[in-house]
């Protein structure tokens, strides 16, 4: 990775007095993640650049493995090579008086807008161009931005991600470099350590003056705490202290209400036809990361509430939300497939399968109605599943489109009646269906609901 | 008279119970007439759970244990006997219960010894210190109980009334009566005949059997073996019974009850029975014949013992069935169980007992044929058959040759009787996997695992944690399991070149292989694309017989995770088809005697399944890696020209820009757009199985020589592999593969294979690697990275032991599967078999092997 700083301010080398770095040597600074050398390409009264070239020693990309789907990731890896993270973390140990904007020999250009200009050799921008320019454009700089292809050889393949970036401002160094010590990360949009509380101090030190007016700045402290919801909203809140009177921006999270409405109506109309169906021993087959539950929990006529699901990730973060409720610690969490029988299924009175179904391929689907409706038997079962023709109220969602990557089908109305219909008469369930969520005439409602119950005896 | 022995016959599966006072001399008579392990002692009980033989108050705890130990020993079909003083009532109910529960006999040995014995005996031991009034208040229990012990269950007692009686006893083991596991077979299973004796002789000469007068001559060697259900309905009862009759009389022929068989036995001992339609025919039918005739029948039927245990425990046969829990023991349960299988209680709609699919839950290993319910046709359902195909109802009689699972069918000469409900259609496949039968760990029985027992390697153990990241995958992405009945195992690499430059060199394989005593290699060049199994069927109804999918295609394509490999359906089906014709044209299909075959194949080009990861990884990392370094290498140029010293940093830059351009060339080779079928490249290397056959009896010869001929039928798609032959004590044939694998590494190849000529090798203290991969210094950028050729040193140390024992374990467990599949196991017992490959692969091994 190279960063370079050049400056045409006369007399162009005191950069080497700003930065704290002889212009005639070139030195090596030992980091924990490999060597970060600082040499002069030029050095000339009229124009000056530093560069900064990281040398990342490969042992240390491995524990970033865990985090990937490619089991090789910690060693086919971009990150010897990309502007990152550890690119920030250079700057604020290379060039740490330059950052805090102290300079003995000549601390009267601390605080004076130079002509800079910075160049960055390959800056992944996940985002794509327009994101680079919408970050440092507000803040004062021109942006000269070059892509290549992933390789010559298969244009087919397309650009990479990576930019050779040029950017150029009037500005004090040190708020140079707290920029690119913030935004290098957020464009890249990845850390190659754990972000924790302390990560909202550094994003203050560094960006308190200029992040609270951006417009990306909700963007930017996103993707600089790692998408961590609470520390996002910690961080926020600490940047609008700090700027008093803006009436803040909720455009974000009304989106984000308008979609956890419909995932609580959905629960909401669950529970209630568990509640209803009298049902003590419930159970929910998919139960992902615990949010019925959540709700089952509270509610004293379950006597016994029981979630399963496949994925041991889903299920460790349902059992750290069940952790913090009263009646949590009853409730029992365990791994299991529905494309199995099982015999822990059997003896409850009621299961919830609430969007699970439309995650399952064929054979899996009739696998799964054996399993709870001939198997397990509770003597009522509440399906809920997408209704695909309100995807077409979505403008944000292209025509025949599923909602989830993962869905293996929607159903339109008439399909899902089919479906309940039929495996109602083969194991012998009555069955009705109900809407959930506001209904258009035309499309029906967003989520659409069967309640099975069990018929006397079989038949 | 003294000398006379007292024979005790004790069922060799037994609970027996001693009773008797403290002192009576129970444990020193089950010492002498029992194995230590059978005998669970009360004192030894309270002495585990307490430290102390004597102490009282541990009673409950030490009967709870010696009640635990006891039914444990009984589920695995041991003789237990209980040590304590058992002389309350209520200390026998739960033993009775017990050895009902497992269905074993209860016996009763009681030490009704002189009380003033007792009591001298007592005072003199040392080891326990007995207040007086101990001994004779359970000598009073002991007399009040003497009479109710049968009332209580207990099926034998013996009582010993003198020190002499105990002195004289002899216990003999009495086998249980369906326990005929030293009878080997072949048999001739024949299914219910119910009076239809034109069809029964019919069908015994269709089996070889000559009926000559009196005389029923079997082929040399079988028996024929009845499952029941003689009489009733049909025209000639008398006659069947005289003939099987004669043949079990004669040794020819074994018969177990039917429910029908059971009622006629009634009937004739003039007890009151339902005169059903069927039953009033027989006995109309047998008025006729002599009392001798019928007395004998009596005999005959109510002797008959409820199932039997054949072939050193591998076949059952009863007559509705039978569970594994029940199968070879004797209770009343178990013989209502082969009389009528799992009834509920409840009548259908026709007025006929509701019978739980007791098949559908079995599990056992033992194949059960049964009858009873009659069927269109007999299927195996977990290793049971039904083969009651209806003769009386206008079917047909059938009987299975055993061992060879042969069929054979005379079809009914007549509709007898009315069918009171239609013929079953076939029964369903029993098509859904129970997770418990699966895997380990998601019930409280395998918390720990599962061990999965192969042929190739005894037990393999799948540790529950790796079956719990399996689940999902499995879960989520796999194909129909019905498909899915083979996952290739994974490939370990040599050890570690000691080359200064490379890490992995073909001298190394050699050295292994020659060290673990093969003599002979079949080297192959490794295809880089992605690893395929194949399954082509000759039509879709093939696929739906022999696999069971409905979806009516006639194959698939899966990754090495058990994922369809090709998104695009239409891709799939034109591979599969071109495949067909391929076994069409090179008559294949005939020379095998198959109409499906599975193949291990590599699909090319890889970016044909790894675009995505070219995209995001390969190629970025490349195109991150030449700017970086390009603009480094100017910069530095730069800082050179004015006389900075920055020589080193220079050449070490100019060095990596290069390593990152053999980086691309590396991985360029194995890319091309794929618009259709004419790009895609298909590379068989295994024929695993067809219909009857595991091929990992055949040579690595014999499956090239046979794949190269599927290849030269479909040459535009399908490549057959480049290979050498390798005699490892031959200096000659050893220099000329190096060169080889030396050659196409340097020419853009990813190495090879090597493999011993056999598939399934071995040497004195077991499997050696199947296979082991020589990858060359080029492809090796595509696993440890651009550079790693600048730090090789650094990559030396190779931990291999674990990837080599999971390459073994799971290439056990991938044959197992096949076999079991062949075999026509059902899908639980091959899918515990890939289930368990899917989670090896989950381990933690450097996935840089």
């Amino acid at each position: 990775m190279l960063l370079t700083i050049s400056t045409v301010h006369q007399p162009a080398t005191d950069l080497g007095y700003l930065l704290y770095k002889h212009p005639g040597r070139a030195q090596a600074f030992d980091l924990p993640f490999g060597t970060a050398h600082v040499f002069y390409p030029e050095a000339s009264p009229d124009r000056c650049t530093a560069a900064l070239l990281l040398d990342v020693d490969p042992t240390a990309l491995k524990r970033r493995a865990a985090s990937s789907d490619f089991a090789l990731a910690s060693y086919v890896n971009d990150r010897p090579y990309a502007a990152s993270s550890f690119t920030s973390v250079a700057i604020a140990r290379v060039f740490t008086s330059a950052l805090n904007g102290q300079c003995r020999e000549r601390a009267e250009l601390v605080e004076e807008p130079l002509p800079l200009r910075v160049g960055v050799s390959a800056l992944p921008c996940r985002g794509g161009e327009d994101l680079l320019r919408d970050l440092f454009e507000p803040l004062g700089y021109a942006v000269e931005v070059r892509g290549f292809l992933l390789d010559e050889h298969f244009p087919e393949w397309g650009n990479s991600p990576y930019y050779e970036v040029e950017l150029e401002c009037v500005r004090p160094l040190k708020e140079v470099l707290a920029h690119l010590y913030v935004l290098i990360p957020v464009l890249d949009d990845e850390k190659h350590y754990y972000v924790g509380e302390e990560e909202i101090d550094k994003l203050m030190r560094r960006g308190g003056e200029w992040l609270a007016g951006h417009p990306l700045r909700e963007l930017v402290v996103e993707r600089y705490l790692k998408h961590q919801r609470g520390l996002k909203q910690a961080a926020l809140s600490r940047l609008l202290v700090e700027e008093a009177g803006e009436a803040e921006d909720h455009a974000g999270e009304e989106a984000l209400e308008a979609e956890l409405s419909l995932n609580r109506q959905r629960l909401t109309a669950v529970f209630e036809e568990l509640k209803a169906s009298g049902a003590r021993r419930v159970l929910d087959l998919g139960c992902g990361e615990g949010r019925l539950l959540a709700l089952l929990a509270a509610e004293v006529q379950f006597a016994e509430v029981a979630g399963m699901d496949v994925s041991p990730q889903a299920l460790s973060r349902a059992r750290r939300r069940l952790e913090r409720l009263p009646r949590g610690e009853q409730v029992v969490v365990f791994q299991g497939s529905l494309a199995y029988r099982d015999a822990r299924l059997s003896g409850y009175d009621a299961a919830a399968l609430v969007e699970v179904v439309e995650h399952l391929d064929p054979p899996q689907l009739r696998a799964c109605e054996r399993a709870v409706f001939e198997f397990a038997r509770p003597a009522t079962v509440v399906i809920t599943t997408p209704n695909a023709e309100y995807n077409a109220h979505w403008d944000a969602l292209p025509a025949g489109a599923f909602r989830h990557p993962d869905h293996r089908f929607e159903w339109r109305r008439v399909e899902f009646e089919a479906w309940a219909e039929e495996v109602g008469k083969c194991y012998g369930y009555a069955v009705r269906i109900a809407p959930v969520g506001p209904e258009d005439p035309e499309l029906g409602a967003p989520t659409q609901m069967a309640i099975f119950s069990a018929r006397g005896t079989r038949g | 008279m003294a000398d006379e022995k007292i024979r005790l016959s004790i069922p060799d599966l037994s609970l027996v119970v001693l009773i008797g006072v403290s002192s009576s001399g129970k444990s020193t008579f089950a010492r002498e007439h029992f194995l230590p392990t059978e005998v669970l002692s009360a004192d030894f009980f309270r002495a585990l759970v307490a430290d102390d033989e004597n102490s009282l108050e541990a009673t409950d705890d030490a009967f709870a244990a010696l009640h635990f130990v006891a039914a444990r020993r009984l589920a695995r079909g041991l003789l237990t006997v209980v040590d304590a003083t058992n002389v309350q009532p209520e200390a026998r109910k739960p033993l009775v219960e017990l050895a009902k529960h497992y269905h074993a006999q209860p016996v009763a040995i009681v030490f009704d010894l002189p009380q003033a014995l007792c009591e001298e005996r007592a005072a003199v031991r040392t080891d326990r210190d007995l207040p007086p009034h101990v001994i004779p208040r359970q000598y009073r229990q002991l007399r009040r109980s003497l009479k109710g012990l049968k009332r209580e269950g207990f099926r034998r007692i013996f009582a010993l009334r003198s020190p002499t009686d105990v002195a004289r006893v002899e216990t003999v083991r009495e086998k249980l009566w369906p326990d005929r596991r030293e009878e080997g077979g072949p048999f001739d299973i024949i299914g219910d005949v119910h009076g239809c004796c034109a069809e029964l002789e019919a069908l015994l000469d269709q089996l070889g059997y000559r009926i000559a007068g009196e005389k029923v001559e079997p082929p040399p060697g079988r028996k024929a073996v009845f499952v029941g259900d003689l009489v009733d309905r049909g025209p000639n009862a008398p006659g069947v019974l005289a003939l099987v009759m004669r043949m079990v009389e004669s040794g020819s022929a074994l018969c177990v009850p039917g429910n029908h068989d059971a009622r006629l036995v009634r009937a004739l001992q003039g007890r009151k029975v339902q005169r059903t339609p069927g039953l009033a025919e027989t006995l109309t039918q047998l008025d006729d014949e002599t009392a001798e005739f019928k007395k004998k029948i009596e005999t005959f039927l109510g002797g008959l013992v409820s199932h039997y245990v054949l072939d050193g425990g591998a076949l059952v046969v009863a007559h509705a069935g039978m569970k594994e829990e029940m199968a070879g023991r004797a209770s009343g349960a178990v013989r209502a169980f082969a009389l009528y299988g799992d009834v509920t209680g409840e009548e259908d709609e026709f007025g006929l007992p509701v019978r739980r699919d007791w098949a559908a839950e079995y599990r056992g290993r033992a194949r059960v044929v049964y009858g009873h319910t009659p069927v269109a046709q007999p299927e195996w359902v977990n290793n049971a058959i039904n083969i009651d195909t209806g003769c009386v109802f206008g079917g047909a009689l059938t009987a299975l040759r055993y061992p060879e699972l042969e069929l054979v069918s005379i079809p009914a000469k007549a509709q007898y009787s009315e069918p009171v409900r239609p013929l079953a259609a076939q029964q369903t496949r029993d098509d859904v996997l129970d997770l418990a039968d699966v895997a380990g760990g998601f019930d409280s029985s395998s918390a720990k695992g599962r061990r999965v027992e192969t042929r190739l390697m005894g037990r393999v153990f799948v540790h529950a944690e790796r079956a719990a990241a399996a689940l999902e995958v499995m879960s989520r992405f796999a194909v129909d399991h019905r498909w899915l009945v083979y996952l290739p195992p994974t490939m370990a690499p040599p050890q570690t070149s000691t080359r200064s430059d490379l890490l992995e060199h073909p001298d190394e394989v050699l050295a292994y292989y020659r060290r673990y005593g093969v003599r002979e290699l079949v080297c192959e060049e490794k295809q880089m694309g992605s690893r395929a199994v194949l399954i082509v069927c000759r039509d879709p109804a093939t696929a739906q017989r022999r696999f069971g999918g409905e979806d009516g295609s006639a194959g698939i394509c899966y990754t090495r995770t058990g994922r369809r490999f090709f998104a695009d359906a239409g891709l799939e089906a034109g591979i599969l088809d071109h495949m067909r014709q391929a076994f069409e044209r090179s008559e294949l299909w005939s020379a095998l005697a198959t109409d499906w075959a599975i193949l291990d194949a590599e699909v090319m080009p890889w970016s044909a399944k790894a675009q995505q990861l070219l995209e995001d990884q390969y190629a970025a990392v490349g195109a991150a890696a030449r700017m970086s370094l390009a603009a480094s290498v100017s910069a530095l140029e730069q800082a050179a020209a004015r006389g900075v010293d920055v020589g080193e940093l220079l050449s070490r830059c100019r060095g990596r820009a290069e390593s990152v351009a053999h980086y691309a060339a590396a991985y360029r080779p194995y890319c091309w757009p794929v618009h259709s079928l004419k790009d895609l490249k298909v590379a068989p290397f295994h024929l695993l199985a067809t219909e009857g056959q595991v091929h990992v009896n055949q040579t690595h010869a014999w499956h090239l020589e046979t794949l190269d001929k599927l290849c030269a039928a479909e040459p535009e798609l399908l490549c057959a592999i480049d290979r050498r032959r390798v005699v490892l004590d031959d200096m000659d044939s050893n220099s000329e593969v190096v060169r080889w694998w030396e050659e196409l590494t340097a020419s853009g190849s990813e190495g090879l294979v090597a493999k011993p000529l056999d598939f399934v090798c071995t040497n004195g203290r077991g499997l050696v690697q199947p296979a082991l991969k020589c990858r060359g210094r080029a492809y090796l950028r595509l696993i440890y990275g651009p550079e790693y050729t600048e730090r090789i040193d650094l990559l030396r140390h190779r931990n291999l032991k674990g990837k080599q024992a999971l390459a073994l374990r799971e290439f056990a467990l991938g044959v197992e599967g096949l076999e079991r599949f062949v075999a026509g196991q059902p899908l639980h017992r091959v899918h515990e078999c890939v289930f368990g490959v899917l989670a090896l692969e989950s381990a933690p091994v450097d996935p840089r092997f």
